[in-house]
């Protein structure tokens, strides 16, 4: 196993209050990892300065071989995100939404049509392809933005709470799309969810974040082993999740107005 | 680390650029660049093609300022314009009206965007930050040459003396287009400082007026007071219209020479462009 992402002492700071806290962690080549932990415990934070999207105040990290924050250009050609909110521009088709990207990404001209075709099949959207994407359901929107994001091969992607709003049927379409960019592209996979049971059916380890730090870090069958026999009785990954994040419905002031009306649209949105 | 075992992979086609001479790869740059701008103004451009209905919206209030403010103007023949009738001497400038409005709120867009996550996306992906700012400014070009056309029908209706000279009309065209770009770049600078939609329209609200009235638009600079003709000189809009005036009226001459006009508008795109390209990424947090 040989490691895509490394930090280093990473930290972002907002005003006084510390987003992430001297982050370390190691994501292996070809594996899902997931990030894990309570609103506003630095997960986004984490994945944005990782996307080059914000500096870091302190520490740095490394995907491939490049540094964030002095090759942020090579960083940017090797890694695709998938923003938690709604990221395919409703007014065009899913076609469109896909061409432009794929021209962004200097995807060879005589490649366009196959890549275009691969992706949109792939992701069951060959039907819809020229719909106008305002028209899709929530499912639709979130596979689009993963065909968008898949279109440059990225060695590393980034899902941002990817099933966020998204009803059951629509939920494991998406996880069985996951599953499969691992198993057919090779691609290593970071994501972000709040959902418990995602995380323990998709991902190959999970570290759970509180407070702008990584309180566990393991297989979800080892971090649900090492509680249960502390706790001398069988648990499930909620409890694991409790456990170390305290009460999960308690107070947190560190989720601001902002961030609520953005999932709540978001939710909407895809919903 | 283990970036070697990977590069073999059929990937982007990423060139290193490592075999290619200084002017080559300052060639590629510039090709890269401005395709790269073209592309998202063309994501634009498929998007105006499916909203005919907002293009009309945008043509209305400067059809009203011809058709009402111009034709009674035109009667009064209080502004002095030389030898054009007040209705020729306005029209360019209405013109520069239209496109000023669309693009001063141009920077509401790329809040939308913001609050939506398109932009993340675009941030997120190789594409040089002057190369989107440039995109967005001449995607507020491909919304401003529509509304432009059809004030320029509706002035002929009008019996506004058109020049005929089609090269003459393209050129006043693409001015419309690098003015457009500017003031849009220009309101993609507020909004990454103020962030926030209601705060732009806000200081839009402050500045249109001042924009629009401190200009050769409606009246020549030279009825203002001493220290409006400052202002107006100042005023990129001043340039526009200058060029415009020379360009698509029969009989119009230009105040400051075309040329002038033309590099004047164009270094100040590039300057905005600069600021706005190192400002972009703060509208995100």
């Amino acid at each position: 196993m040989t490691t895509i992402l490394q930090t280093d002492q990473l930290g972002r700071n907002f005003g006084d209050f510390r987003a992430v806290d001297d982050l370390n962690i190691g994501v292996e080549t070809g594996e899902v990892f997931g990030l894990l932990g309570p609103n506003g415990a630095g997960k986004s934070t984490t994945i944005k300065m990782l996307t080059t999207l914000l500096s870091p105040s302190n520490g740095t990290a490394a995907i491939a071989g490049y540094d964030i924050k002095r090759q942020p250009a090579m960083v940017r050609r090797v890694v695709g995100y998938v923003p938690q909110i709604l990221s395919a521009d409703g007014n065009m088709t899913g076609y469109e939404n896909l061409l432009i990207f794929a021209k962004l990404y200097d995807v060879p001209r005589r490649e366009l049509k196959t890549r275009l075709t691969e992706a949109l099949e792939f992701m069951g959207l060959g039907e819809a392809a020229h719909k106008i994407v305002r028209n899709y359901s929530g499912g639709m929107i979130r596979r689009l933005e993963i065909a968008q994001s898949m279109l440059h091969r990225p060695r590393l992607l980034f899902l941002d709470e990817p099933t966020v709003g998204l009803d059951p049927v629509a939920r494991k379409a998406v996880w069985g799309h996951i599953q499969e960019l691992r198993t057919k592209f090779g691609m290593t996979i970071l994501l972000t969810t709040h959902y418990m049971e995602e995380a323990d059916v998709l991902c190959n380890r999970i570290a759970i974040m509180h407070r702008g730090r990584v309180v566990a870090c393991d297989t979800p069958a080892a971090l649900k082993t090492s509680i249960e026999s502390e706790k001398g009785e069988v648990v499930n990954l909620d409890d694991v999740f409790a456990y170390y994040t305290g009460d999960k419905f308690a107070e947190n002031g560190s989720s601001t107005y902002r961030d609520i009306a953005r999932t709540r649209r978001t939710a909407r949105r895809l919903g | 680390m283990t970036s070697q075992e990977h590069d073999a992979r059929p990937a982007v086609s990423v060139d290193t650029g490592l075999e290619l001479s200084g002017l080559e790869k300052w060639a590629k740059a510039v090709y890269s660049f401005i395709y790269k701008a073209l592309v998202v103004a063309e994501m634009e451009a498929r998007k105006v093609r499916r909203d005919p209905i907002e293009l009309i919206m945008r043509s209305a209030g400067p059809v009203f300022w011809l058709l009402v403010f111009g034709q009674v103007l035109n009667r009064a023949r209080v502004i002095p314009t030389g030898e054009l009738s007040y209705l020729d001497y306005m029209t360019p400038g209405i013109l520069a009206q239209g496109m000023l409005f669309t693009a001063i709120f141009y920077g509401i867009a790329t809040i939308w965007e913001r609050d939506l996550g398109i932009l993340h996306k675009f941030l997120a992906s190789p594409v040089p930050r002057s190369a989107l700012v440039a995109g967005k400014a001449l995607s507020a070009g491909v919304r401003a040459i529509p509304q432009a056309l059809a004030i320029g029908m509706l002035g002929m209706a009008l019996g506004v003396h058109i020049n005929p000279n089609p090269l003459a009309l393209l050129a006043a065209l693409l001015v419309i287009v690098l003015s457009s770009a500017l003031f849009a770049t220009f309101s993609l600078i507020i909004a990454c400082i103020v962030k926030r939609g209601e705060r732009l329209v806000g200081i839009n609200q402050v500045i249109i007026m001042p924009l629009f009235f401190a200009s050769n638009a409606i009246y020549p600079i030279s009825i203002m007071p001493a220290w409006l003709k400052v202002l107006s000189h100042v005023n990129p809009l001043t340039y526009t219209v200058d060029a415009l005036r020379a360009m698509m009226v029969e009989g119009g001459h230009s105040q400051f020479g075309i040329g002038w006009d033309i590099l004047i508008l164009a270094s100040i795109t590039v300057l905005f462009n600069l600021i706005a390209s190192r400002l972009y990424q703060r509208i995100l947090t």
